[in-house]
């Protein structure tokens, strides 16, 4: 089968300085893939090359097996890819309603987005009814559930996560990993996730990569994962 | 007296007020100021000036055509100097790309309709006197077509899908493309609909003091940026209150402690405001959450 996302002999850099070096990995549809490592490993600037934000230096990223590599982000959007940026990016200054109906800026149908609707503010219930509250007022948790709600608003077959369990309290990552995990089983979309909470990661995905210093060092089922000396003295404190 | 002054006041602060949110709402997306914006309005209202002597166009079409005229120049700057600027040290070459291109617009417009001060069409002028208070039908209208303009405003900013995207934009360029925004569409709008307003100032301006000249925008966009600044710079209310708040105080200080300083009164209003309240009346209040 062909993989839905396919990541070939990544390098990317900020100028000289390269972050990525010749990473590869894929998803699979229906998927939930975590990308886990410590800081500044290169989570975001993977994320961040796959939505268009970033273009490689070298190296394909195909996507439904099409080398998307260099498109930029806005037209992305289209193609059905959706990224949850690291700390929330929601928009603080507009309503939870404004920031809602601009994840689903590029569409057109209005009953469908009348629907998707409806469907996230049934999955947060505490967004609508704080509908007409600018997001800034939110909390923490209420953003990230926010950052979620807009991206599923796109419609995406690929959802990117970065990091959705910054700053949260226990409680609070528990509910958003049930969330995650709920819109990966009931509506089949194929989940990318960065995590530095390997723990929660590591539980919640099927496969998982393993990055540091902008290589992959690691890979496999995340169960086995989760069994794996090295693994669980660097990342789950055992 | 003091009625009267405020009447004159409150005209020029509706131009000023028109001319500030170009600076402002360029600086809400892209966190630059354009320092070439009073002379994309300089060049606009010459055009209008053309379009009156060459092609004896009515003043109204005229002020439309003009405008729409400045918002492409006001675009084509972004696109000439501020777009290519991605990398480095952003800012500084961001200036000096600015002052570049308003001092090429001042030559340009010198070589093209020559450097002195010209007669601008105007309209026959009717007075109206009420108690002690004397106005124009010209005052009326600038009033009239700063009030429409504002509301055409207010409805695309607040009220409008490319509105939200433009307000998204202020926040996270890089967020904003994240929702499917094309961003340098949204940049190069905000460009236009500032310099369309500031299109239409120029024509207020000029068939107000009845002249048009090339180095017209510069006291003008001092003293609009000077209330961009007082309001808040980045903010659409602040601006538009900056706006009137230095036309009735230069105005008032004119008339009550020396004409001579009049275009001192628009900065001594901005540093008495600054040193108050460094973030202007409606400065950008940051609300982080991590
Ligand atoms: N805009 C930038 N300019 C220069 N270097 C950058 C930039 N963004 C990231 N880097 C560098 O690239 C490397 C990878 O950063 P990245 O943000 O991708 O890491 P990360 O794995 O997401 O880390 P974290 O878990 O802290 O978010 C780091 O060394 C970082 O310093
Ligand atoms: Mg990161």
């Amino acid at each position: 089968m062909e993989h839905i996302l396919n990541v070939k002999n990544l390098h990317v850099s900020y100028g000289v300085v390269p972050a990525l070096r010749n990473i590869s990995f894929h998803v699979d549809e229906g998927e939930i893939v975590a990308l886990i490592g410590p800081n500044g490993a290169g989570k975001t600037t993977a994320l961040h090359t796959i939505s268009g934000l970033l273009k490689p230096k070298e190296g394909f990223i195909l996507y439904e097996g099409r080398d998307i590599s260099g498109i930029e982000a806005h037209k992305l959007v289209k193609e059905s890819i959706s990224q949850v940026p690291e700390g929330r990016g929601i928009f603080p200054i507009l309503t939870v309603a404004e920031n809602i109906n601009l994840g689903a800026y590029l569409r057109k149908d209005k009953d469908g987005i009348r629907r998707d609707k409806e469907w996230v503010y049934n999955i947060f219930p505490r967004l609508k009814e704080r509908m007409n509250q600018v997001g800034g007022t939110l909390s923490g948790g209420e953003q990230q559930m926010l950052a979620i709600a807009r991206a599923l608003m796109a419609r995406p077959r690929l959802l990117l996560l970065d990091e959705p369990s910054m700053g949260l309290a226990p409680v609070i990552v528990e509910d958003i990993f049930k969330i995650i995990k709920k819109i990966n089983k009931e509506n089949g979309t194929t989940i990318l996730l960065v995590e530095q909470n390997a723990q929660m990661a590591l539980t919640a995905s099927h496969r998982a990569y393993v990055i540091e210093v902008g290589e992959i060092v690691n890979e496999g089922c995340s169960k086995e994962l989760k069994k794996d000396d090295r693994i669980q003295k660097a990342y789950l404190g055992i | 007296m003091f009625l009267q002054q405020l009447v004159n006041g409150i005209t020029v602060g509706a131009i000023y007020a028109m001319v500030a949110l170009g600076y402002t709402m360029v600086y809400g997306v892209l966190q630059i100021v354009n320092w070439a914006h009073a002379d994309v309005l300089m060049f606009g209202t010459f055009i209008g000036l053309l379009l009156t002597n060459v092609f004896h166009m009515p003043l109204f079409a005229m002020a439309v055509l003009a405008a729409a005229f400045t918002a492409a120049l006001g675009m084509s700057v972004e696109i000439v100097a501020y777009r290519p600027i991605k990398s480095g040290n952003r800012r500084m070459a961001v200036l000096v790309s600015a002052l570049g291109m308003s001092t090429f617009l001042q030559n340009l417009a010198q070589l093209v309709f020559g450097s002195s001060s010209q007669p601008f069409p105007t309209i026959e002028k009717v007075t109206y006197t009420i108690g002690k208070v004397t106005f124009t039908n010209i005052q009326l209208i600038i009033l009239g077509i700063t009030a429409i303009m504002l509301f055409i405003l207010y409805m695309i900013v607040y009220k409008s899908k490319i509105g939200i995207a433009m307000r998204a934009c202020s926040v996270s360029i890089p967020n904003a493309k994240l929702m499917g925004i094309n961003t340098n569409f949204i940049i190069s709008l905000t460009f236009g609909i500032g310099a369309f307003m500031a299109g239409i100032a120029g024509i207020c301006i000029a068939t107000y003091y009845n002249a048009v000249y090339p180095t017209m925008g510069y006291l003008l966009g001092m003293k609009a940026f000077a209330a961009a600044i007082l309001g808040g710079i980045g903010s659409i209310p602040g601006s538009v209150l900056g706006g009137f708040v230095i036309g009735i105080f230069e105005s008032l200080g004119a008339g009550y402690l020396s004409s001579g300083y009049r275009d001192a009164y628009a900065f001594i209003v901005m540093i008495l405001v600054l040193a108050i309240r460094p973030s202007g009346f409606m400065g950008a209040k940051h609300i982080d959450k991590v």
